[in-house]
């Protein structure tokens, strides 16, 4: 079998639930990667060895990092300054990934973007984080410090000639500030409604310059690139996607929780192997397996490998963040999308009108079904909303994704929906 | 007025930035660190030292959810009412808080001790269903083990 059991995200984190110091961190061959590149590498075959590694984003839309990093122009003649920043706000319903690497190992993801950084020859970086998340923000806090005390980050990195500041920004909640147009006008201090794009944030980003928005957990894998190389990377993985992932799987399993597994894994895997299965007198009715903005999946596709392909080619779904959340028996198919839409439609940022007006819509049709109210003709209101919100129908992809699990429903749990009209109840609630 | 300390830590935070509003977020949550809230004032205040119209910040002080722009209790309670705290039983916990406390959802207790708001998903997912009081992470949390954590925010 292709694949290993290597960690290398997650191996190093101390089980007793501290943040690994600068001390533990060298001492498990970190920021050697740093070393060797600015040693021995160019940016261009920083860029070129994350692009043979594979290595996609992981905040979702599984866009390769290499080709992304290519976008911002470097050498002689390239604007200055340039900035890169890592998309710490982890609020896709169902992840808490990152989190779990950036308290776990926060050096690990400093030294990442470093990497990142002087691949596209960045003046600045910043860490984007949720509010929510504090006690990564001190941790991260704390790991900066010992970075620049060891001369990690400033005038000379590492002792080379490439200087580089790392900062902070603390944001304040909205699940709209991970769409990275947003990010940039949440950090900037303006409100964070999506940019129209082109131009794109690799030309055109923070304060109108080049600007690469990678996610913490994409920032994570590329010292290990770096490091070991690209074909011990791919070699992790059980498909043609590089590297390792960190799932996550909640609801009413045995063991809720994360866990580092080879790219490909499958869902049944995730789901009995690691997840422990579910809980006593409860069944899998189906899996939402990307986090809140992917189509359900039902049993019978266990089977499929959670990658970026084919997630989407055999699932009719996506691998999202690779956050999965498990719908059993015994809860309400109607009840959980209705949860979705009414927090799709909270964080809608209001700035376009099919997303601002679409999702509480939507939102309230299926509480009207959810508690007795519905009629059959909301059914295909509810389905001409999915088109209606539909990719390219609004300025960014907050509400495609919300009416992800909305479409996958419709048509998986059919009867279900149509149990609540004609009963007049939800057949769940006793 | 902001005082001294308001003043410093807001120039400190604004540092970071090539541009003074970036910092506008911080300073905010330095001014709300201290009173809880941020008032009208204060909002006219800071905007004048970031090279803002007091309607712009306002502007992204009412977008965030964790930016007050009322008076809230001496502790607030956030309850995450995502999806899998939603299917691990929030409204068992929602239920049990409302009738402990008295007060429905965005409503603070008549001697201003707790504040009690819904949260879209704090990231907790493994620890459903979910609870954070003033940044502090509890869960799993049981309907009666409410008493208990409630006692410890005086």
């Amino acid at each position: 079998m292709k694949g290993s059991v290597e960690k290398p995200l997650t191996g190093d984190i101390r089980s007793d639930g501290k943040a690994l110091s600068l001390a533990e961190y060298e001492k498990a061959g970190g920021y050697s990667a740093l070393r060797k590149v600015l040693k021995e590498m160019t940016p261009k075959e920083v860029q070129d060895a994350v692009k043979a590694a594979n290595l996609r984003g992981r905040g979702g839309a599984g866009f390769p990092t290499g080709m992304k990093w290519s976008f911002t122009p470097i050498g002689e003649g390239a604007p200055h300054p340039k900035f890169l920043i890592s998309n710490s706000d982890e609020m896709e319903p169902g992840a808490f990934k990152d989190r779990v690497l950036m308290e776990g190992n926060p050096h690990q993801l400093i030294e990442g973007m470093i990497i990142a950084a002087y691949a596209i020859e960045a003046d600045a970086a910043y860490i984007f984080l949720r509010w929510a998340y504090g006690e990564s923000g001190s941790r991260i806090a704390s790991a900066l410090k010992e970075a620049y005390q060891a001369a990690y980050l400033g005038p000379s990195v590492a002792g080379s000639a490439y200087r580089l500041d790392m900062h902070v920004h603390v944001s304040a909640g909205r699940y709209i500030c991970g769409e990275e147009t947003a990010l940039l006008n949440a950090l900037e201090g303006r409100r964070a409604v999506p940019r129209a794009k082109p131009p794109f944030p690799g030309t055109n980003g923070l304060w109108g310059r080049p600007t690469v928005v990678n996610n913490a957990e994409t920032l994570a894998n590329v010292p290990h690139i770096l490091k070991n190389g690209p074909e011990w990377y791919k070699g992790l993985s059980l498909s043609a996607d590089g590297g390792t992932k960190v799932y996550t799987v909640s609801g009413r399993v045995r063991r809720p929780g994360f866990w580092e597994l080879p790219m490909g894994t499958t869902i049944r895997d995730l789901l009995e192997e690691h997840a422990g299965g579910m809980v006593e007198g409860r069944t899998a009715r189906a899996v939402i397996p990307g986090g809140g903005s992917t189509e359900f999946v039902l049993p019978e596709l266990f089977d499929t490998p959670m990658t970026f392909d084919v997630m989407e080619k055999q699932a009719g779904s996506r691998l999202g963040t690779g956050t999965m959340i498990v719908l059993d028996d015994a809860t309400c198919p109607v009840g959980i999308v209705r949860n979705l839409e009414a927090f799709f439609a909270r964080e809608s940022c209001g700035w376009c009108t099919p997303c601002r007006d679409g999702l509480p819509w939507i939102a309230r049709i299926l509480g009207d079904i959810e508690e007795g109210r519905g009629r059959r003709e909301d059914l295909e209101v509810l389905a001409e909303h999915t088109w209606l919100l539909k990719m390219h129908h609004t300025y960014c992809a907050l509400a495609p994704g919300a009416i992800e699990p909305l479409a996958s429903a419709l048509k998986l749990f059919e009867a279900d929906f149509i149990h609540h009209i004609e009963e007049k109840r939800c057949p769940y609630r006793h | 007025m902001l005082t001294e300390d308001e003043l410093k830590t807001i120039e400190e935070a604004v540092k970071i930035y090539p541009h003074r509003r970036a910092g506008c977020v911080e300073a905010m949550r330095a001014v709300q660190e201290k009173r809880g809230w941020v008032g009208d004032a204060e909002i006219g205040e800071i905007a004048a030292l970031l090279g803002m119209t007091a309607d712009e910040l306002d502007g992204v002080a009412t977008f965030y959810p964790f930016i007050f722009r009322r008076p809230v209790g001496r502790h607030v309670i956030c309850v995450c009412d995502s999806v899998a705290c939603w299917v691990m039983g929030h409204e068992t916990v929602l239920d049990a808080l409302k009738n402990r406390l008295g007060v429905p959802l965005g409503g603070t207790t008549a001697d201003g001790r707790f504040t009690l708001l819904p949260i879209s998903c704090i990231g907790a997912c493994d620890r459903a269903p979910a609870v954070m009081i003033d940044g502090d992470l509890h869960g799993p949390v049981a309907p009666d083990a409410i008493p208990a954590i409630l006692g410890r925010y005086k």
